[in-house]
């Protein structure tokens, strides 16, 4: 089963290099597929590449979607993040 | 114009100010040859894909030595560095490298390459400038594995004895790290731009930098004295001895007019002949409250109170609002805190409110527009502005956007209400409460005697008022070179606001960029403005400058360039009067007039 979860960017930078990092080190902890949708758009999470070039500037609405057996796991670890802003402004 | 010459002159952008004097020291990176060859045997493609893992482990390894050894200090440091090494790991670069050394049988120099070039133009696709920049990450990472690949050792800045000036195609974070910054004079770059990790970090470390010069690594050799204009951007490669005296000249100067300003910060902005105005700062978070005294800003000209509403899904509530206020106004005590209600529009705010997809926002429902329509959204806010007032009483309330009387009448109405319901419920506020207004739509200027009879004080917003005045977008490419503040029609409009304020008898701000431009600042006290608000940055020289300027001399001045016809007219004179009038600081600040002869052609 596929998890869903929204969620908007509202730090000031966006996805950028150190925000995506921080994505890339909470996903490769979990065994799941996950990815980050935006619009029609979509991006492997466990790639730091993959993430930037999505473009994700402060105020994107993303869809992340976790598939596997810790899928719950990884959304709730993704969600302290975005919830957190990421530890930023 | 400075004197003498020098063998080249190279222009950039300056990303912090200062002059370094002294050796150059070039880091070279990135400029490997790649010799292209192709793997027939899969035995030969085998060993290649081992080569490039090897290539790979091996800067692995050099980041997390550098990263181990990153004390507590630097924790935008290490981001970086674990963003790198994400990035080392990355399918987009490792995984794909290995798929075109096994598909196209190349080595693994090109196919690295390749792979690089590939995610380059994903990179440039990107909209966010900022987002498109971090390609230089990734740029940095590939180089690593490439210089590791031809065997040969990236030279380390960690080695560099005497006191340098970094000269290095770009600068990455783990270099910057490596430096000893006691002995970094300067730093030059052939990329970055004012964003770019250079730019951040040798602003933090206060060293002068001018980046984005393209080609200087080629320009100059380690050894050859060269100078650092981060003030203006310039760079000059071995000038002979008269313009070495001149910069070492400037270089004292500058230091010792940057002290002078620091001390003389708190100061009045009064004027030879006694004519005082009141210099404030304007502010977006809580946290720059700090800088504004710092910098002698005597209080806080505009609040934007946007942050709290953009950075939550829904907007926030009355005690985040009141204890965000009421921290602001205790720390800039005594001074006032002018706090403008939410200036936002609706497409930037939660899906939920106005309708969608306007298809001109900056004319659509938004500011006082907006909370007229949310009725609940402009009350919360009032009633925490109004709160803090009654237990600070340094407060003051100014509506954005207002475009006429009837407008302002329906704001000061829901004003009254909630005060009001405060009373009734025994909620303390400030009675004499000051309530002002932006005056930064162009019919607010047309009625501004009318308007100025019902309000306490006006707060001309140059920003908006040139845009919806010139009818300039001015982010959009196509047109932003017509976004002239000093546009014939922009000062009869600020003339016509702020003459209609003092007839009536309420004190007329400006804030907006126009009010820290060191070049306007005549014009401005021509206007007899009673304060200017601005980024606190920039209030310890408009300070200065003003304390050597005129109020006769400058209405005068006023006078005459309201005669001019056009925006060029009038820039020209004000630079020609600032140039005289102000030379000390002119030449320390904006010395971007002088052309340099350099001996190699004309390059500056």
């Amino acid at each position: 089963m596929v998890l869903r979860k929204e969620f908007t960017i509202r730090n000031k930078l966006g996805l950028h290099a150190r925000t995506a990092a921080k994505i890339v080190q909470a996903t490769t902890q979990f065994q799941s597929r996950i990815r980050i949708i935006k619009n029609d758009r979509e991006a492997d999470a466990k790639s730091i590449l993959d993430i930037l070039t999505l473009s994700c500037p402060q105020g994107t609405r993303i869809e992340v979607r976790a598939e596997g057996e810790d899928a719950a796991e990884a959304i709730s670890a993704l969600a302290v993040l975005f919830d957190n802003n990421f530890g930023e402004e | 114009m400075p004197p003498g010459s020098a063998r080249m002159v190279l222009d950039g952008i300056g990303v912090t100010p200062g002059i370094a004097i002294g050796k150059a020291h070039r880091v070279d990176r990135d400029r490997i040859s790649r010799v292209y060859y192709h793997l027939l045997s899969p035995l030969q493609k085998r060993e290649e894909i081992e080569r490039f893992e090897a290539a790979v482990s091996k800067a692995e390894f050099d980041l997390r030595e550098i990263r181990s050894k990153i004390v507590g200090d630097f924790p935008e440091h290490v981001y970086i560095l674990d963003a790198h090494l994400h990035i080392l790991q990355d399918q987009m670069l490792y995984n794909e490298t290995i798929r075109i050394i096994e598909e196209q049988g190349i080595n693994a120099e090109w196919a690295l390459r390749q792979a690089l070039e590939n995610a380059q133009r994903l990179f440039a696709k990107i909209d966010d400038e900022y987002i498109r920049g971090r390609f230089s990450d990734v740029d940095y990472v590939a180089a690593q594995v490439l210089s590791n690949l031809t065997g040969r050792n990236a030279q380390s800045v960690a080695g560099i004895k005497e006191r340098v000036i970094i000269v290095a195609h770009d600068l990455s974070p783990a270099d910057t790290m490596q430096l000893q910054v006691e002995k970094t004079l300067g730093f030059v770059t052939d990329m970055g731009g004012k964003t770019s990790h250079t730019a951040i970090i040798t602003r933090s470390l206060d060293i002068p930098a001018v980046v984005g010069l393209e080609n200087v690594t080629q320009a100059v050799n380690s050894g050859e004295l060269m100078v650092v204009d981060g003030t203006v951007g310039r760079v000059i490669i071995d000038p002979d001895e008269e313009l070495l005296n001149y910069y070492h000249e400037r270089q004292f100067q500058l230091e010792r007019y940057r002290k002078e300003l620091a001390r003389s910060a708190k100061l009045p902005a009064e004027t030879e002949d006694g004519f005082s105005i009141k210099i404030e700062a304007n502010i977006e978070f809580l946290e720059e409250v700090v800088a504004v005294i710092d910098n002698g800003a005597e209080g806080i000209g505009l609040y934007r109170t946007e942050y709290l509403y953009l950075n939550s899904e829904y907007p926030p509530d009355e005690e985040t609002l009141f204890w965000n206020y009421r921290e602001v106004a205790e720390i800039i005590y005594p001074e006032m805190v002018t706090i403008r209600t939410l200036d936002i529009g609706a497409d930037k705010f939660s899906a939920k409110m106005g309708p969608c997809g306007e298809t001109n926002p900056a004319l659509g429902l938004r500011a006082i527009r907006l909370c007229l329509q949310e009725n609940e959204l402009f009350r919360t806010q009032l009633r925490a502005i109004l709160r803090v007032s009654g237990i600070t009483r340094n407060v003051q309330i100014m509506f954005p956007m207002i475009s006429g009387v009837g407008e302002l009448r329906a704001a000061k109405a829901i004003l009254t209400e909630v005060m009001e319901s405060l009373a009734q419920e025994g909620t303390k506020f400030d009675q004499s409460l000051h309530v002002g207004i932006m005056i930064e739509v162009p019919s607010a200027v047309a009625v501004a005697d009318l308007l100025a009879r019902e309000v306490d004080f006006f707060s001309i917003g140059t920003n908006d008022l040139v845009q919806y005045t010139l009818a300039i977008d001015r982010v959009n490419k196509q047109v932003a070179h017509l976004y002239e503040p000093l546009h014939p029609a922009i000062l009869r409009m600020v003339k016509q606001a702020s003459d209609a304020g003092r007839k009536a008898g309420i004190p007329v701000s400006l804030c907006g960029e126009m009010a820290g431009e060191p070049l306007y600042i005549p014009i401005l006290l021509g206007f007899e403005l009673d304060s200017l608000s601005m980024n606190a940055l920039a209030v310890p020289r408009v300070k200065q400058i003003i304390r050597n300027a005129n109020l006769e001399e400058s209405k005068a001045c006023l006078d005459e360039v309201l005669q001019f016809s056009t925006a060029s007219q009038i820039n020209e004179y004000l630079r020609e009067l600032t140039w005289r009038r102000f030379r000390e600081d002119f030449e320390l600040f904006e010395n971007k007039l002088g052309t340099l002869s350099s001996t190699h052609g004309d390059l500056s």
